[in-house]
C-alpha cells in the first residue's frame, strides 16, 4: 500500500488557449496537513477541481490509497473519499443544520425521512467538531465558522479520507480561525489527510506538516515546514524570470490628479491612502480580495464610502455616484467587462457613446454623423476587428470587447483612467495594444491607475506600485526604489513589511 | 440595434397582419367595410397608448402591470371630479394626466429608490390598489355625461363622409408613435433606456443615472395610461371602476411582444409595437365579426402571447447557433 492517501501524478489540464496545469503533482499522507500555496492564477483552483472531479484532467493519474481512480463527476470523487470545503460555502441558509449535513444522503425509515436519527447524528458529529449546537436550527442563524463546520461535518460523515480546504480562514474571525485549526488537528489525529490552501503564511507555519508550492500551473517543490522560511516560500512562488514583453514608455510626472485620504468601508477598506499623478501609471498589486477593486469602485462612486476624503487636482470632491465621477473626470474600466463594462446586446456604436452622450449630441438629438466619425476613428486607432460599427458587441472577441470599453472611456475625455485587470482573458497581441493605450494616455499627461494580479505586468508597466492586503495599503514602491522587484512586492502582498 | 435583424422580423409581423386581414375579408364581408376598418383604428388607439408605456418598461427589462387599472382609475377620478362640480374639461384632463403620472412615478420609485425586487411586484400591487381606488372614487357607480372636450379625443372623427369618419384618436396615436420613435432612437435618454435594459450595471458605471432613467419610464407609462383613460371615456361615454380588472395590460404586453419586444429588455421598437396593436385589434374585431365568445377571445389572446414569446426564444436560439457556426468557421 502507498504511503499516500491521495496522490496526483503528472497531471496536465488544458483550457482553450492556456495550459492550466502542466505535469502537476500532489501527494497527501494520511494524518497530515499539507499546505498548498501559489500566486493568483498559479492553478490552485484547477488543481482542486481536478481532485474533486469537477474537471477531468487531460493527462495524469489519481491514486486513492494506492488504487488508480478516474473521476467523471464530483459524486465519484466524493465516493472515493475526497471532500472539499470551498471558499464560497454551499450552505442553504434557510434549511436546518441537519438538512445541510444530510442533503442528498437522507436517512429514511420506509418512505419517510428519519429526522430523529438524523438530528441525533448531526448533533453528535457537530459536537465532535467542537460545536455544541441544536441541529434543528436554520444554518443561516449561525456564523461563518459554524457554517464551515457544517461542511466539514458533511465530509466527516461520508468518511472522507482527504479534505481540501480552499482558503478556509479568509472569511473567519480570529476566534473562529483558532477553532478551525483545532478541528484540523483533530481530523489529522483521526488519520484524515488535509490539504490547506491559504494566502496567510503565518497560518501555514502554525498548522502544516509539509507545504507544496505551485507556480504558473507547474509543480515547484514540497518540503517539510521546518525547511521553509518566509523568504524561501515567496521566492519559490514568484521565481520566474521577468522577460520584457512590456513596451513601457515614460510620461512626464505632472500634478497630483487624485489623492485618496483614509478611505474606509467597514470590514472592507481600512484607511486607504494614496496619490496618483498625471503622466504616470500607478500600479495596484495584491492578492485577490486585498481590496483593490473595492478601493477604485468607492472612488468611482459605485459603492458608498463610510469615511475618507477624495481630492481631484487638489480640490476635495464628494463623489456619490458614477455619474458624479464621470463629471469629475474619472473613468473606470471594470474587471468584469461583460457584466459591468458593456451592453452586449447593443452595437459598438451605442456602447462607444454611453459615457459621452452630451459630447455626441447636437441640441436635443444625437449627432449620428459625429458618432460615426469618432467611432470609426476608434475602430482604426484601437484596431477593433469588426465588420462594421453596427456590429453587436456580444459577437466580438474578448480583446476587441476590451477595446470597445477603452474607446468608450477615451470618448469621455477623462483625466484619470482606472484600469481594473485590463488584460485578463485577452490574447498577447491585444495585451500589447492595451499597454500602448496606457502609454499614449500618460504621454498626454493623463493619470493612469492599473490594478493587476499579474506581477510581470505590474513591474513592466507601473511607475509606482501601491501594494494592498486585507483592505490596507501595505507599501508604496517607486520604480527607482530597491524594493521594485517581485520578491519585495510579493512579500508586502503576503503581509511582510519592507524596510525603507 | 441591428437594423437588418429587426427589419426581417417585422416583415414577418406585417405578413401575419396581412394574412389575418385576407382571411377575415374572405370569412366575413363586413370586415372590409370602411366603417368596420375605422372601428378597428378607434379600438387600436386605446391599446396603443397603454402599449407605449408598456414598451418603455419592457425596454428596461421591467413590466408595468398597472397600466390598465391606471387608465380606468384616471377616468374614474375625472368622473368623480366632474360629479363634484368641476366643469372645465381641460382641468379634468390635466388632473387625470397628473394622477397617472403620479402613479407611474410611485411605481418607478418603489423599484429604483426603495429597491423592490422586480416591477412585477410593485405594479401588480398597484393594479389592485388602483382597482379599489377607482371603485371608491366613483362609489362603484358608472358615471357619464362628461364635458365634450374630455370626450373629444376618443370620440371625434374627421372626413365625416368616410364610413363614419377617421378617428382623431388614431391620428394622435400616429403622431405620438413617430415622436416616440425619434425619441427612442435619436436622443441620449432614449438610447440610455435601451442600454439600461441591456445591462443596467454597465450603464450605471458609464455615468448614467439609471435610477432616474427607470423612474422616467414608469412615469411616462403612467402618463400614457392616463391618455388611454381619456380615450376610453370618449369612446364609451362613461367611466366604470369595475373595468380596472379587465385584461387591458395583457393586450398591451401582447402588442409589444408581437412587435418584437423582449421580456429580457433592450429590444423593441415603436413601429413593431404599432403592428402589434393593429394585430390585436384586428384579432378582437375578427372574433366579434365571427361571433366568437369573449371567453374564447381571452383564451386565444393568451395563447398568442405565449406563442409570440416562444417565437422570440426560438429566434434567439437560432441566432446564437448561427453565430457559433460562423465563429467556428
Amino acid at each position: 500500500m502507498s504511503e499516500f492517501v491521495v496522490e496526483l501524478k503528472n497531471c496536465t489540464k488544458r483550457f482553450p488557449g492556456v495550459v492550466a496545469l502542466n505535469h502537476m503533482q500532489l501527494a497527501v499522507k494520511p494524518g497530515e496537513i499539507l499546505g498548498l500555496i501559489g500566486e493568483n492564477g498559479a492553478g490552485k483552483s484547477t488543481l482542486i477541481k481536478v481532485l474533486t472531479g469537477v474537471h477531468m484532467a487531460d493527462e495524469g493519474e489519481i491514486y486513492v490509497e494506492g488504487e488508480k481512480k478516474t473521476f467523471h463527476n464530483p459524486n465519484e470523487s466524493a465516493a472515493a473519499g475526497i471532500a472539499c470545503v470551498y471558499q464560497e460555502l454551499n450552505i442553504e441558509k434557510l434549511l436546518s443544520v441537519t438538512d445541510n449535513i444530510f442533503i442528498n444522503k437522507w436517512l429514511k425509515k420506509g418512505f419517510l425521512l428519519d429526522y430523529d436519527t438524523m438530528h441525533q447524528k448531526a448533533k453528535e458529529v457537530m459536537a465532535s467538531l467542537g460545536q455544541d449546537i441544536d441541529p434543528r436550527k436554520a444554518a443561516g442563524t449561525f456564523g461563518m465558522g459554524v457554517q464551515q463546520m457544517i461542511e466539514i461535518a458533511t465530509a466527516v460523515l461520508i468518511d472522507a479520507k482527504m479534505i481540501i480546504m480552499d482558503e478556509p480562514t479568509s472569511s473567519l474571525g480570529e476566534k473562529e480561525v483558532e477553532q478551525l485549526m483545532k478541528t484540523c488537528r483533530d481530523l489529522k489525529a483521526r488519520g484524515i489527510g488535509i490539504v490547506f490552501v491559504s494566502h496567510k503564511l503565518e497560518e501555514l507555519f502554525e498548522l502544516c506538516d509539509r507545504v507544496t508550492v505551485i507556480r504558473d500551473g507547474e509543480y515547484i517543490d514540497t518540503k517539510p515546514i521546518g525547511e521553509w522560511t518566509n523568504d524561501s516560500l515567496i521566492t519559490a512562488m514568484v521565481g520566474r524570470s521577468v522577460t520584457n514583453q512590456f513596451p513601457k514608455e515614460f510620461g512626464k510626472r505632472g500634478e497630483c490628479f487624485l489623492k485618496a485620504e483614509d478611505l474606509c468601508i467597514g470590514g472592507v477598506l481600512d484607511h486607504v491612502s494614496f496619490e496618483a499623478y498625471g503622466g504616470e501609471i500607478l500600479g495596484f498589486s495584491g492578492l485577490v480580495g486585498a481590496g483593490r477593486t473595492e478601493t477604485v469602485r468607492a472612488i468611482f462612486g459605485a459603492d458608498p464610502l463610510d469615511s475618507g476624503k477624495i481630492y481631484i487636482k487638489g480640490q476635495e470632491r464628494t463623489i456619490k455616484s458614477p455619474k458624479a465621477a464621470v463629471q469629475a473626470g474619472i473613468a473606470l474600466l471594470t474587471e468584469d467587462r461583460k457584466g459591468q463594462g458593456l451592453v452586449l446586446a447593443q452595437s459598438i456604436r451605442t456602447n462607444l457613446i454611453m459615457s459621452s452622450f452630451a459630447f455626441h449630441s447636437n441640441g436635443a438629438f444625437l449627432d449620428e454623423k459625429k458618432i460615426e466619425e469618432t467611432g470609426q476613428g476608434h475602430i482604426e486607432a484601437l484596431r477593433i476587428k469588426t465588420p462594421s460599427i453596427d456590429e453587436i458587441v456580444g459577437q466580438l472577441s474578448g480583446g476587441n470587447q476590451q477595446k470597445v470599453v477603452i474607446g468608450k472611456w477615451i470618448n469621455s475625455d477623462a483625466d484619470i483612467y482606472i484600469f481594473d485587470e485590463p488584460t485578463r482573458g485577452i490574447d498577447v497581441g491585444a495585451k500589447v495594444e492595451v499597454y500602448n493605450v496606457m502609454n499614449d494616455l500618460v504621454k498626454k499627461g493623463k493619470c493612469v491607475i492599473m490594478i493587476s494580479s499579474e506581477m510581470p505586468e505590474i513591474l513592466g508597466m507601473s511607475d509606482r506600485v501601491v501594494v494592498m492586503r486585507g483592505g490596507r495599503v501595505m507599501a508604496t514602491v517607486d520604480r527607482n526604489s530597491s524594493h521594485f522587484n517581485q520578491e519585495d512586492i510579493m512579500k508586502a502582498a503576503w503581509g511582510g513589511s519592507l524596510d525603507e | 440595434m441591428s437594423k437588418k435583424n429587426s427589419g426581417g422580423f417585422q416583415l414577418g409581423t406585417i405578413a401575419a397582419l396581412a394574412i389575418m386581414c385576407v382571411f377575415l375579408a374572405i370569412a366575413n364581408h363586413n370586415f372590409y367595410s370602411v366603417s368596420n376598418l375605422m372601428g378597428i383604428l378607434k379600438q387600436t388607439a386605446f391599446n396603443a397608448f397603454l402599449a407605449t408605456g408598456m414598451l418603455m418598461c419592457l425596454l428596461t427589462a421591467g413590466i408595468d402591470l398597472s397600466v390598465g387599472a391606471n387608465a380606468v382609475f384616471c377616468a374614474c377620478l375625472m368622473g368623480c371630479l366632474k360629479e363634484a362640480g368641476v366643469t372645465s374639461g381641460l382641468v379634468l384632463m390635466i388632473i387625470g394626466i397628473l394622477a397617472g403620472a403620479c402613479v407611474g412615478f410611485v411605481n418607478g420609485t418603489l423599484l429604483t429608490r426603495l429597491h423592490l425586487p422586480h416591477p412585477f411586484v410593485s405594479t401588480l400591487g398597484m393594479k389592485n390598489v388602483l382597482w379599489g381606488l377607482a371603485l371608491v372614487v366613483t362609489n362603484s357607480k358608472m358615471i357619464n355625461n362628461f364635458p365634450s372636450s374630455v370626450e373629444f379625443l376618443g370620440k371625434a372623427t374627421i372626413f365625416k363622409g368616410f364610413g363614419g369618419g377617421f378617428p382623431v384618436s388614431f391620428i394622435v396615436v400616429l403622431v405620438l408613435y413617430v415622436c416616440m420613435g425619434v425619441f427612442l432612437s435619436r436622443t441620449a435618454l432614449g438610447r440610455s433606456i435601451y442600454c439600461a435594459g441591456g445591462n443596467i450595471e454597465a450603464t450605471r458605471l458609464s455615468g448614467i443615472n439609471t435610477a432616474n432613467v427607470l423612474t422616467f419610464c414608469y412615469t411616462l407609462s403612467g402618463v400614457m395610461a392616463a391618455l388611454g383613460g381619456i380615450v376610453s371615456v370618449g369612446r364609451s361615454g362613461i367611466c366604470n371602476g369595475a373595468n380596472a380588472m379587465q385584461p387591458y395590460d395583457t393586450d398591451a404586453i401582447a402588442a409589444c411582444i408581437i412587435g418584437g419586444a423582449s421580456f429580457n429588455g433592450g429590444k423593441g421598437t415603436m413601429f413593431g409595437t404599432m403592428l402589434g396593436c393593429l394585430i390585436i385589434a384586428v384579432l378582437r374585431n375578427g372574433f366579434t365579426l365571427l361571433s366568437i365568445s369573449g371567453a374564447v377571445q381571452n383564451m386565444v389572446l393568451g395563447l398568442v402571447i405565449i406563442l409570440a414569446v416562444l417565437m422570440d426564444v426560438l429566434r434567439e436560439q437560432m441566432e446564437a447557433k448561427r453565430r457559433r457556426l460562423a465563429a467556428a468557421k
